[in-house]
């Protein structure tokens, strides 16, 4: 049961001298283009709407200028609102004193910034150490714990290095063990990963994914790639010209975008990339239970076809098929080992990428069979030519692939 | 005829009433500094026991200890033999051509002067960088110091509290304290915006993102500030000698009523020298404290 963490309720943000005697325009339904032409206001964000659930990696995309870097500002308000509630934990940010504010910020969030916002006249160790040590934590712990975080970062050994001596990966590393250093429960995270070449940017996720095994922190991730959000997405928001368009899961918006903004971003997705197996699967049609070569026969029959996928009491076996049964001279004979042939089940959790191979050679199409030998579906050919049909998308994956493949 | 007079003619006020505002705002002030005078001049006594006290130590010394003081001090701070050397070589050419004294006066008004501007400079540069409306008053109030010649403000100065170190002192900051307190407040705007998020991302009080972030930051703009404000403060060693400032100055002066050429450029090199001595200590200094930021600003 998903338990809410953050709520952010009719959120609205003008930039300019006098955003006040602006907002009846904007509530009036005016375009931002209107207002800025008009009033010389920016309409930053515009009734943002949303809740983020404890532990989950929650990703806000959108492109440039979308309003991106300003509703992540909001949640610890390094930005005011013009109108909006933005509460965490049931605690109404926007009542809080400035003193209550920084202890807010001390305890409760943590941030990772694009362009890292390391500081250049403190060590690697000191900067990790930065939110311990302003909190008035004693030296001995500040060092202790962010030796730590360095370490697991994978930075041991560069404490006494200066931000500019570290290449921009492992400034990003640094900026990820700072972050982690305070302990927050929640960690925002503004484009962290898009300042980085597309190799360290690919070995980040993959720790961040890692750390978060461990730790499950509510993540608030900002992008503009859609492959890294449906990557580390539990659950994405896109942002057009400051507003909402679509939030949901990662499959929900590839597979339903929900306006001509949504479906744009998703056309050039590598959809095997993104997509599990369990999406785009066949319900199991398939199945033979039978006991008896004779009974099979009947099922076989009935599902109409030359093959099945054989299933009893202990679970998935194997795939049977017409000319085999009609190869035992004995019809009352019990199913065996010998009349089944084997074929490995692919997880309903693989990604669409790693059973690409299998699907293409296979003769029949894969069952797809959980952890307990569950039967659960059936991936085609034709299932995964559908779903990564679109030529963009294909040459995409084609490409991508091969990337990977000199990785 | 006479109606149509202004068109050829700037219909300037009338003489007499200049005349009268000019008698009334000087004989105000000069009322004003009578009155006041005397307050305000022990005001600045404990500025002066210093001065004096300072001079008298450096003009006390054995020339062969300050000289050793002097090279262990700018060692200490540049790390350089080579400056260390070029101190002392010219610190013995100025005692031997007879300009000791007036070298440790100036020495003494001027180390004064300037660790009086760094000290009210750095703190009206921060006030500057943190209030848009501190900035739009300080700015113009800075362009009139620096572009008013120096002995118009001379004249209220020396009414106020006659010749000496102490109107001397004044007149000498108000000429450089500017590119100091400007410094400052450029070199805080100029962190990095995304350094000070951070640090109030983490919840560092505002104290602690102007102690802890901001001035570290800013700090090689601050130097080059408080560099310009020593070399403007040598500078006018010759204008604050008019008013009964001793030192390098006064021979100075004395060589342009009379026209001792030679006097006057030996004078003049040892302005030169210690100005040379103080800009490069001074940014050896700032160079060695912030070696580590150097990849970023190459970058
Ligand atoms: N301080 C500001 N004053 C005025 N307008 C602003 C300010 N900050 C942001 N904006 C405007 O708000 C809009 C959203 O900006 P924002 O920085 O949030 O975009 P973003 O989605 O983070 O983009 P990017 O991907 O380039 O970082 C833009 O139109 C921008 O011009
Ligand atoms: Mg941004």
């Amino acid at each position: 049961m998903p338990e809410p963490l953050i709520k952010i309720e009719g959120l609205y943000k003008l930039f300019g001298n006098k955003p006040a005697s602006v907002m009846p325009l904007v509530h009036e339904g005016r375009s931002k283009d209107d207002i800025l032409a008009e009033t010389g206001h920016t309409l930053g964000l515009k009734d943002i709407n949303l809740t983020i659930n404890k532990g989950e990696i929650f990703v806000i995309m959108g492109l440039s200028g979308s309003g991106k870097s300003t509703l992540i500002r909001h949640f610890n308000r390094l930005i005011d609102p013009t109108e909006g509630v933005i509460k965490v934990d049931n605690i109404d940010v926007m009542k809080l004193s400035s003193k209550e504010l920084e202890q807010f910020r001390r305890h409760k969030m943590s941030m990772v910034f694009q362009r890292f916002g390391l500081m250049p006249h403190r060590t690697v160790l000191e900067n990790v150490g930065y939110g311990l040590s302003i909190q008035g934590k004693s030296k001995a712990e500040w060092t202790a714990k962010a030796t730590e975080w360095l370490e697991t970062v994978g930075l041991a050994g560069y404490e006494a290095q200066y931000p500019a001596q570290l290449s921009g990966g492992q400034q990003q590393r640094v900026g990820l063990a700072r972050a982690l250093c305070t302990d927050a429960e929640i960690l925002l995270m503004d484009e962290a990963f898009s300042a980085l070449d597309p190799l360290i940017r690919s070995e980040m996720q993959d720790q961040l994914i890692e750390l978060q095994d461990k730790l499950h922190k509510t993540i608030i991730f900002i992008t503009h790639d859609l492959d890294e959000a449906l990557r580390l997405g539990d659950r994405i928001a896109i942002l057009k010209d400051g507003e909402m368009v679509q939030q949901g899961t990662p499959d929900d918006i590839l597979l339903n975008p929900a306006t001509d903004y949504v479906e744009a971003f998703v056309k050039d997705v590598n959809r095997a990339r993104a997509l599990t197996v369990e999406t785009v699967m066949k319900p199991p049609s398939r199945r033979i239970t039978a006991d008896t070569i004779a009974e099979a026969l009947v099922q076989m029959k009935a599902i109409k076809g030359d093959y099945g996928y054989y299933v009893n009491a202990d679970g998935y076996q194997g795939v049977v098929t017409q000319d085999a049964l009609e190869a035992c001279s004995d019809d009352s004979q019990k199913m065996s080992n010998k009349v089944w042939e084997d074929m490995p089940g692919i997880s309903p959790d693989a990604m669409l990428e790693s059973v690409i191979p299998e699907t293409l050679e296979g003769k029949y199409p894969l069952p797809v069979v959980d952890e307990d030998g569950n039967l659960k579906g059936e991936l085609s050919r034709s299932n995964l030519a559908g779903v990564l049909g679109g030529g963009s998308a294909e040459n995409d994956a084609g490409k991508k692939s091969v990337i990977e493949a000199k990785q | 005829m006479a109606d149509s007079s202004w068109l050829t003619k700037f219909p300037q006020m009338d003489r007499v009433d200049l005349v009268e505002i000019r008698k009334g705002l000087d004989s105000a002030y000069r009322d004003f500094s009578r009155e006041y005078g005397e307050v305000i001049e022990s005001v600045f006594d404990p500025l002066l026991m210093f001065l004096v006290w300072f001079e008298k130590l450096l003009l006390t010394t054995p020339w062969w200890i300050i000289i050793v003081a002097v090279a262990a001090l700018v060692y200490l701070v540049s790390r350089s033999w080579k400056l260390s050397l070029g101190v002392v070589v010219s610190f013995l050419a100025i005692g031997y051509f007879g300009m000791w004294e007036d070298t440790m006066r100036t020495l003494s008004i001027i180390t004064v002067c300037t660790l009086m501007a760094i000290g009210l400079g750095i703190p009206i540069g921060i006030v500057m960088a943190r209030s848009d409306k501190a900035r739009s008053v300080i700015t113009p109030m800075l362009d009139i110091m620096q572009t008013m010649p120096a002995f118009v403000y001379l004249i209220p100065v020396v009414m106020l509290l006659g010749i000496g170190k102490i109107p001397g002192v004044i007149a000498v900051i108000i000429y450089a304290i500017p590119p100091v307190i400007r410094l400052t407040n450029l070199g805080i705007r100029l962190v990095d915006s995304e350094v000070m998020e951070a640090a109030t991302a983490y919840g560092a009080n505002p104290t602690q993102r102007l102690f802890g972030v901001q001035l570290p930051l800013a700090m090689p703009t601050i130097m080059a500030g408080i560099n310009q404000t020593i070399m403007m403060a040598l500078s006018m060693v010759v204008i604050a000698s008019m008013i009964g400032v001793k030192g390098l100055g006064q021979p100075v002066l004395k060589s342009i009523t009379n026209q001792y050429f030679t006097l006057g450029l030996f004078n003049g090199l040892a302005i030169v020298a210690l100005a040379i001595i103080f800009d490069r200590v001074s940014q050896a200094y700032a160079k060695r404290t912030q070696r580590h930021m150097q990849g970023i600003e190459n970058a």
